[in-house]
């Protein structure tokens, strides 16, 4: 077997291989910037609640259009994980609850009436689906879909970056000027829902966070920049997701949780050579004179 | 009577009902250098909060008359994630938020505006470090630099000095008595009362409520400590409503 049999034929071969890796692009450069933001704002875990959160609104739109169509249910997952994203905004504002506790009560929610909601009408194999994703099965409608929530990230991220950064880095700052910090919370919180809604045909809701938090923690072992984390959060999506795909071909496994591993591989990899690693604590390098 | 800059009328400030400060009227002038003192808890940061809009008063009014960015507030130390990957460049450079506010570029002059705040606090050469790598000192040089740019009209400066060393300590000070020279208003929670006496003309001293506010000798007595530290010391789960209520 040749290098071309193994990394290029299955892209040549097949038009499936081609669009799947072309949704894994648009996902790695949407994906990888909004994980470094989450993880920057320590709301790693909130991530995580968000993709619960988009269940229900995608099953109801499963229900409604009666097939897997991937509009109606994006739709109710982008109405469903932003309510959830407000609500629970709302409640810690108003209440003593902090906002990862008003965020967990309202996911939890989200994931039993989601799952219900399908369990009332699909079969198992359905279930699996909204589940876990079917980036093999991916169409031009949702390559569309998913490249264009991926340009609207990228040009959102552009025009926001300074608040977003102040708003992470020293809050009462941006307060004090005057910056509207909750306003570009709330237009990040946005960009995240938009970007699970994308990810979830392909990974399915509860692998979507992979590819946002698993290259962000790769990136934050290696850069000491910002825009270099940016870059090499986006650098290891893409890699997982084309080496991922690859190994899924050969190794006839599914693709989803096969991508997700491969990010978890590179950043165990990285937690060991990676300059702030584990190998560095055995093997010292010599310091440095000033 | 000098022109205030900010004035307070019966200003409270309250966490669950529980009053953090009450009934606090007074005037910090134009041009004056306040320290703000008293013991733990007495309410000096959340004195600052208010007036900067962070927290709403429950009754009373605050009343500046000026923009937003035209008040520069040094937060205590921890409310800043130090662990962010930025430099110290870009840090200092978030003080011409009143020339670029959120989408606008920064100028040439802007940049250099910021250089020059670096050498100010001794930083020169310091620019492109993260600030992961400072110390300390360093890094409360870096926001007094960033006050620099920022040429705000009132400063208020929540416990500049907890927890810097000596040297640091000197240098800073010596930036806000310019400060003082210049015209500018500065506010500052303090919690050397030795501090206070030497480098502050005037002094709110307050526990929970006002204790007296005037020239530094005549407020920092030691009457007026000691009962400053008797009323912190009240602190009751079971208040009753307070009779000066609205």
């Amino acid at each position: 077997m040749t290098a071309y049999d193994i990394f290029i034929a299955p892209m040549m071969d097949y038009g499936f291989m081609r669009r799947a890796l072309v949704a894994c692009l648009c996902l790695a450069l949407g994906s990888g910037p909004i994980g470094v933001f989450l993880m920057m704002r320590r709301m790693s875990l909130m991530g995580d609640a968000l993709s619960h959160a988009v269940l229900p609104g995608a099953a109801i739109g499963y229900l409604v259009a009666g097939s897997l169509s991937l509009t109606a249910m994006g739709l109710g997952g982008l109405i469903a994980g932003l309510s959830v994203a407000v609500l629970a905004g709302i409640v810690s504002r108003f209440t003593n609850l902090a906002e990862d506790a008003s965020f967990a009560s309202f996911y939890l929610t989200s994931l039993a009436l989601g799952v219900l909601i399908v369990s009332l009408r699909g079969s198992n194999i359905d279930l699996l689906h909204v589940l876990f994703g079917t980036i093999l099965a991916i169409d031009e409608e949702a390559l569309i879909q998913i490249g264009l929530i991926t340009s609207l990230t990228l040009l959102v991220i552009a025009a926001i970056y300074r608040p977003l950064v102040a708003e992470c880095f020293d809050p009462g700052f941006l307060k004090a000027v005057g910056g509207r910090g909750p306003l570009y919370h709330y237009i990040f919180l946005l960009m995240v829902v938009l970007n699970l809604v994308a990810s979830f045909q392909a990974l399915g809701t509860l692998m979507a966070v992979g590819l946002m938090m698993l290259p962000a923690a790769t990136a934050q072992l290696w850069a000491r920049t910002l825009s270099t984390m940016l870059l090499i959060a986006f650098g290891s999506a893409l890699v997982s997701g084309y080496v991922g795909l690859i190994a899924s071909y050969h190794l006839e496994l599914a693709s989803g949780p096969t991508i997700i591993m491969t990010a978890a591989c590179l950043y165990g990899c990285s937690i060991l050579v990676a300059p702030s690693g584990i190998m560095r604590r055995f093997f010292p390098l010599p310091h440095l004179k000033g | 009577m000098r022109t205030p800059a900010v004035s307070l009328s019966n200003l409270t400030v309250t966490y669950d009902r529980h009053p953090a400060v009450h009934h606090v009227n007074g005037q910090i002038a134009e041009g004056s250098l306040t320290a703000i003192a008293g013991p733990n808890g007495a309410g000096k940061s959340t004195l600052l909060k208010a007036i900067i809009g962070e927290l709403r008063p429950a009754e009373g009014r605050i009343e500046h008359g000026l923009r937003r960015t035209e008040i520069g507030y040094l937060p205590q130390a921890a409310e800043i994630n130090r662990r962010f990957p930025i430099s110290v460049l870009d840090t200092v450079l978030l003080g011409t938020w009143k020339n670029t506010g959120a989408f606008g570029g920064v100028s040439g002059k802007d940049r250099a505006d910021a250089m020059h705040a670096l050498q100010a606090v001794g930083l020169q050469g310091f620019e492109r470090r993260s600030i992961g790598s400072l110390s300390a000192g360093q890094f409360q040089r870096v926001l007094f630099a960033r006050l620099l740019v920022q040429d705000a009209k009132v400063i208020l400066l929540d416990e500049p000095f907890t927890a810097i060393d000596a040297r640091t300590t000197r240098d800073l000070l010596e930036i806000v008595r310019n400060w003082h020279g210049e015209g500018r208003t500065v506010v500052a929670v303090l919690h050397d009362f030795e501090q206070v006496r030497q480098h502050f003309p005037e002094t709110l001293l307050i526990a929970r409520e006002l204790i007296a506010w005037g020239p530094t000798i005549e407020v920092m007595s030691v009457a007026n400590l000691s009962r400053a530290r008797a009323m912190a010391e009240r602190w009751d789960e079971n208040a009753a409503v307070c009779e000066d209520a609205a």
